[in-house]
């Protein structure tokens, strides 16, 4: 359970949202420009808010009247970036290991071939992430954010730099993902995409929450 | 010609001894400067900035005089060094590893300092989200990312600690076996009447370290380029 209520002011921008979620997958949608990279963001720690309260399941996470920050280092949030950013300096079997290593986890062989063979990347272990594709380079960065075994996974746009026919060549794995039952925040300004994959909708328009609610919540007006 | 006498041995060794310990002492100093004027703001930051250029464009005697009354025997910092932990600069090899240190750290510094403000910072975000704490995120990403101006700052400030004069005679003097680098040999000889052959031998030994230097930071930096754009 993810419970979020916070305003940040950012230049002239002022965003103030508040929600809770409960569904396996919550769909943050909205234009570009309404607050959701700012919003997930606050989520990972990556961003203090002005005011208000962060919790996951009862934790606090942020609470600006207590004084409550979080650094994101030990939040346990994944975060799978639009751009990936993967480690140029280390291959992709050291990006995939480094959460683990960097929290020193145990070895865990088993979920690393289960992710591995989940997102089809076991060939590519050896290689740095300069002779990847953009599609390859997605799936490690998820790759990378699942095997740090995070409580909450948090999704900004990972289609976004993908042209048509890779966004088809990575959906499948979403979807396997999102099977996987690990909660995710999963922002888009695409409403097909939503469908496929959110089981509740966050709709956020200039830095509000708009809507609230199930998937239908697409298809009321949903002029992203 | 290149019969080399056991005196400009000992000034060639020294020399090496002296440029390379200063670069390595200065080093971990270099990085950690560099990685504070590129990434924190703080009072008095242009101060600092300003006051580890300052031997770049003082003149080296008075770096040298400053050195002498800062840890001279009888200087501030100098005097208590000796009291308590034994540690002597003045008219000794270590003093002018010191002076070469002083003098070529604004060069060890500055590559680093570029290295570090390239560093794409959203890797180090998501170096966070993945549970690496900030000193984590510095050694796994931000230094590593880093190394081809760690190594060119390194090389810069070897080839000016190797060269360095002014402050260096100044401060620790010109005694041959203890402080007498390449420099100050070279200073002696050519006002000598015959030493011009000793001192031609040793001007084309330094030019064979400078030349050497150089080729060797080129190399590093294109390793460590290529290594950094994953190939």
């Amino acid at each position: 359970m993810l419970r979020v209520d916070v305003e940040k002011q950012l230049g002239e921008f002022q965003l103030s949202a508040s929600f809770a979620s409960e569904g396996r997958v919550t769909g943050l949608f909205g234009a570009s420009g309404a607050g959701k990279t700012s919003l997930i963001n606050m989520i990972a720690g990556l961003l203090r808010p002005d005011r208000g309260i962060i919790t996951i399941d009862g934790e606090t996470l942020d609470n600006t009247s207590a004084g409550v920050h979080v650094p994101p280092h030990l939040r346990r949030i994944g975060y799978v970036f639009q751009d990936a950013r993967l480690f140029p300096h280390l291959d992709v079997r050291q990006n995939l290991d480094y959460g683990r290593r960097m929290t020193r986890l145990s070895d865990d062989p088993a979920q690393r071939s289960r992710v591995t063979d989940l997102l089809d990347i076991g060939g590519l272990l050896d290689r740095r992430p300069g002779k990847l594709s953009g599609g390859e380079r997605q799936r490690v960065a998820l790759g990378r954010a699942l095997l740090s075994k995070p409580r909450l996974l948090l999704l900004d746009e990972p289609l976004g730099s993908l042209d048509e026919g890779r966004k088809v060549e990575i959906l499948p794995y979403l979807v396997r993902l999102r099977d996987e039952g690990i909660p995710m925040v999963y922002v888009s300004h695409d409403a097909a995409e939503l469908r496929q994959l959110a089981t509740q909708i966050v709709m956020l328009r200039q830095g509000r929450v708009t809507a609230l609610g199930g998937v239908k919540v697409l298809t009321t007006g949903s002029s992203a | 010609m290149f019969d080399i006498s056991p005196t400009e041995w000992t000034a060639i060794l020294l020399s090496l001894r002296v440029a390379i310990i200063a670069t390595l002492v200065a080093t971990p100093f270099g990085i950690a400067l560099a990685w504070l004027l590129a990434r924190r703001n703080f009072w008095g930051k242009s101060i600092l900035d300003a006051a580890v250029h300052l031997p770049l464009v003082l003149p080296p005697v008075v770096t040298g005089y400053l050195l002498l009354l800062t840890f001279g025997r009888r200087g501030l910092v100098g005097a208590w060094l000796a009291d308590y932990l034994g540690i002597v600069f003045a008219f000794r090899w270590t003093g002018a590893a010191l002076a070469c240190g002083v003098m070529s750290f604004p060069l060890l510094v500055r590559p680093i300092r570029l290295s570090i403000e390239a560093i794409d910072r959203r890797l180090e975000q998501a170096a966070g989200t993945l549970g690496a704490a900030p000193w984590q995120v510095f050694a796994t990403v931000t230094l590593p990312l880093a190394l081809p101006g760690v190594l060119a700052g390194m090389v810069l400030g070897f080839a000016k600690a190797i060269g360095e004069f002014g402050a260096t005679i100044t401060f620790v003097s010109n005694i041959p076996g203890e402080t007498q680098t390449i420099s100050s040999a070279i200073y002696s000889l050519i006002q000598t009447p015959d030493g011009d052959a000793a001192a031609g031998r040793l001007v084309i030994i330094s030019i064979v370290i400078a030349m050497g230097a150089l080729i060797a930071s080129e190399w590093f930096a294109r390793r460590a380029t290529q290594r950094l754009h994953g190939n």
